[in-house]
């Protein structure tokens, strides 16, 4: 399965609507990297609003997405993360220390204008 | 209430066929969506490791009913490699294939009870449990 991903203006925006699985996952890793290499993108909001699970492997993709997009000139903001996987996450030990979060894909393209604006 | 169900792990999609159904599981046994979101990710890990490590086994459900108290039980089985060193693949962090190695350590905390029986060059059968709360 492939995941949509929209431009707006210099930004992409992706909403995750499936159940990942390692090679859709892995499949989105490289759809996106190549997507901002195509669209000069500054910034990247992925939204895990409807994500019901993130385990070891998604968050370590997840994790490489965030810092791959960086190498390329690209800030990630990861939004809408439901609080039963946010304690998953932490009970598994994965802190997602460097990664940049907001509420919802609203706030998460505030704070990359405010962040990429100044 | 007494049921046994099993998914057999045989492709990388099973890992999700394998946590879908579980979630299924916890929620007709009452559990809470946290407590739904840590046996699907316990799952999943359980499942991948059967898938990457071992290549072929199977999860299994089961639902304990004691007097006191009603729970989920997974046991994930494999004829794989087998484990040589338990103390050591329980450390958070290693890995074996590059990954995070929050795996193991990961399901024995969002798990209530976990235990891992394997031989090495026969197998690795891992058991945990759930209460509902
Ligand atoms: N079913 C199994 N059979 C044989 N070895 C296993 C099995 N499950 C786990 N292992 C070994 O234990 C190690 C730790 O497993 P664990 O799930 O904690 O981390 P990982 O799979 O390496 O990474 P992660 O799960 O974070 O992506 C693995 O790297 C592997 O060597
Ligand atoms: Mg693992």
């Amino acid at each position: 399965m492939r995941i949509p991903i929209l431009k707006l203006q210099n930004y992409l925006l992706i909403s995750i609507q499936i159940d990942l699985d390692d090679q859709s996952a892995i499949q989105f890793q490289e759809d996106l990297l190549n997507k901002i290499h195509k669209s000069g993108a500054t910034g990247v909001v992925i939204d895990l609003t409807s994500v019901d699970i993130i385990d070891s492997f998604i968050a370590k993709v997840l994790g490489d997405v965030v810092t791959m997009s960086d190498l390329m000139g690209a800030r990630v903001v990861l939004t809408g993360i439901q609080p039963a996987v946010a304690m998953t996450l932490i009970e598994l030990g994965i802190h997602m220390q460097d990664v940049q979060t907001a509420l919802d894909l609203e706030q998460g393209l505030i704070k990359l204008r405010q962040e990429l604006e100044g | 209430m007494d049921f046994k169900s099993c998914v057999n792990i045989r492709q990388e999609w099973d890992i999700v066929g394998a946590r879908q159904l579980g979630r299924e599981k916890a929620k007709e046994l009452g559990f809470g969506t946290v407590d739904q979101a840590r046996i699907a990710t316990a799952i999943s890990e359980l499942a991948r490791n059967i898938y990457l490590y071992a290549g072929t086994g199977k999860v299994r459900f089961e639902i304990v009913d004691q007097l006191d108290k009603k729970g989920l039980k997974i046991i994930a089985i494999d004829e794989g490699p087998g484990i040589r060193d338990v103390s050591q693949v329980m450390q958070d962090g290693y890995s074996t294939s590059g990954g995070l190695g929050a795996g193991l350590p990961g399901v024995k905390r969002l798990m209530d009870f976990f235990e891992i029986r394997t031989e090495w060059g026969e197998g690795t059968e891992i058991e945990t449990i759930k209460w509902v709360r």
